[in-house]
């Protein structure tokens, strides 16, 4: 288990991580979502011990991560694809790293048949593609067979052959009892692949539970209605509670009241119904909404950017 | 290809022992070795260094009929056979800054620090590593051109026998004196994290510090001359006296491997410290 509590980092006037607290519970696919820039990677690199947190700690399985006696054995991460010696092989890069927390030679070899390098094991990584250069990075990862697991977007840069076997890869070792804790700016990935969610922005926690609370809680659902009586059924479903927007092709967007609540009201009023169908916005809308008002960097629509522009702004 | 691991991981906590330094060491000399940048540049290291004692020890021989009588009798055949080490200098510096500063120029660094996260520990098996490399390095670089360069200084020219007075102090100094440098080397690319950076430094110290030096006023200059590697290397590398203010040999290599603790101690508060 990993567990982040009240961590805040600063760069220089930006405050990267802001008392930002979590736990990733074990068993699980772990999911951390946020907009590019709201500090996933730099709260995994403090759960690592790469950077140190102006405040606050995170702890693995209760201890820090610089106290564990032999890392590699106890937490394996994908921080970065490609952050390795161009000039080395891949067999190379991973036997440095196995010999400091004594891992067997054997095991070298074995996860790079794992991870699908066996070929390429003595070629230089500098030739890699970004791709062989995450399997590559997934193999350090899993090198110690730990119980803890960390990757950061492990699916950039792989292909759709290679990003269904990541999704399988994270799903199997979460089933094997270990914690999984992986990073997307990608909701509809997350909707894939985890089983739980941990939803930052701007540094700060916006979210967590699990992926079904999370979508419905949510997912915006609301009923489309259509009817030539518009008005008067309007004025029905408002007056048992529901929520009733009228949309610009003349059909009602209804919430708070079901499908069936909807049918019954109309049912007994003699009001004919062309249309009557639950909708539910998709999570990738449903995230996007949550973490609006912390995107760092989003694209102006050009009409936005006009207005602003012959407003004197 | 399979989707899960083949070994099933069992979720009972095991005490693993802490970090053993040998495995550090090991680790850490497989990534010297794994890279190409260290051989060549030791291959380099032994063209330049024996090349130019060759050069000096054949020049002189040539001369020695145009040579004054003071030349002659200053004349120091050690000196002249050693002094491709300065070269030795200059590249051996290059491998100490690159052994540090390619982690950071790659992002090996963190794959490092994640495997090894009590940082002192890594960059005293990166150094002990390094020293015993470049000691060996030294040492054969010395050997071999005062062995070549005395073979080329062919009468009438005198030349120098290890078992004369001081010959062999001077010899292995010299070469410690290239190991204790590029762990200086290495001590600030620590700091300095980037190779063209710490390489300038580097040179800056070895080479231009003493040339801006001798062009101050004697009296500004000469006290922090002695202090510079290049003149405690000369010193080291003589058997006749050129009655400079100097250090003693040994006291000035004491100064070296002061510089060189310096920077390492500074280099590994530093990496202690940052976010890597």
């Amino acid at each position: 288990m990993i567990d982040v509590r009240g961590v805040t980092k600063r760069f220089k006037d930006t405050v990267a991580v802001d008392s930002l607290s979590f736990e990733v519970p074990t068993g699980v696919v772990t999911g951390f979502l946020g907009p590019n820039g709201s500090g996933k990677s730099t709260t995994m690199r403090i759960i690592m011990g790469l950077d140190h947190a102006d405040s606050g700690e995170a702890v693995i399985n209760g201890v820090p991560y610089h106290q564990l006696a032999q890392p590699l054995r106890e937490v394996g991460a994908l921080l970065e694809a490609k952050a390795i010696h161009p000039g080395r092989t891949a067999f190379n890069h991973l036997w440095y790293l196995a010999q400091t927390n004594d891992i067997a030679r054997r095991r070298v070899s074995e996860v790079i048949e794992l991870v699908g390098l066996t070929q390429v094991a003595h070629k230089r990584v500098g030739k890699f593609s970004l791709g062989m250069g995450q399997r590559l990075g997934i193999a350090a990862a899993l090198l110690g067979d730990p119980g803890t697991l960390l990757f950061d977007e492990p699916i950039n840069g792989l292909d759709p052959e290679g990003i269904l076997w990541v999704r399988n890869l994270l799903k199997g070792l979460a089933a094997e009892g270990r914690t999984v804790f992986v990073s997307s700016h990608l909701m509809s990935e997350m909707a894939l692949t985890a089983d739980h969610l941990v939803v930052i922005g701007r540094g700060r926690l916006i979210s967590t539970g699990s992926v079904s609370d999370f979508i419905t809680t949510n997912a915006n659902q609301y009923v489309r209605v259509r009817t030539p009586r518009t008005d008067e059924l309007a004025g029905l479903l408002v007056a048992q509670g529901a929520r009733v927007q009228r949309e610009d092709d003349g059909s009602l967007a209804v919430s708070d009241l079901s499908a069936e609540q909807i049918g019954v009201t109309c049912g007994n009023a003699g009001i004919f119904l062309y249309e009557l169908s639950p909708q539910s916005a998709s999570l990738e809308e449903a995230f996007m909404e949550m973490t609006r008002e912390s995107v760092d960097y989003h694209g102006h629509r050009v009409d936005e950017d006009v207005a602003t522009s012959t407003s004197g702004k | 290809m399979t989707s899960t691991t083949t070994t099933v991981w069992s979720p009972a906590p095991v005490a693993h022992p802490r970090q053993r330094t040998v495995s550090l060491l090991r680790a850490e000399w497989t990534k010297m070795r794994t890279v190409r940048s260290t051989m060549w540049t030791l291959v380099a290291m032994t063209i330049i260094t024996v090349g130019i004692s060759m050069i000096a020890g054949s020049t002189i021989a040539n001369r020695w009929n145009t040579f004054s009588v003071i030349q002659r009798l200053t004349f120091d055949p050690t000196r002249v056979s050693l002094r491709g080490l300065l070269f030795s200098q200059l590249i051996i510096g290059v491998l100490g800054v690159l052994v540090m500063s390619a982690e950071y120029g790659t992002g090996t660094i963190r794959a490092t620090l994640a495997a090894v996260p009590r940082r002192p520990r890594v960059l005293a098996a990166k150094a002990a590593v390094f020293f015993a490399v470049a000691v060996v390095a030294g040492e054969v670089l010395a050997f071999s051109g005062f062995l070549v360069g005395q073979a080329l200084l062919v009468s009438p020219a005198p030349h120098a026998v290890l078992s004369q007075p001081n010959v062999l102090r001077a010899v292995a100094g010299g070469g410690l004196v290239v190991a204790v440098l590029g762990l200086f080397a290495l001590g600030l690319a620590t700091i300095i994290r980037h190779s063209a950076g710490a390489i300038t430094a580097y040179v800056g110290v070895l080479l231009v510090a003493p040339i801006i030096l001798q062009s101050l006023p004697s009296s500004i200059g000469q006290p922090i001359l002695k202090f510079m590697p290049f003149t405690i290397s000369d010193t080291m590398t003589s058997v006749v006296s050129n009655g400079n203010d100097a250090f003693s040999p040994w006291v000035g290599l004491l100064v070296l491997a002061g510089y060189a603790i310096a920077a390492l101690v500074i280099g590994g508060w530093l990496l202690n410290r940052r976010d890597a």
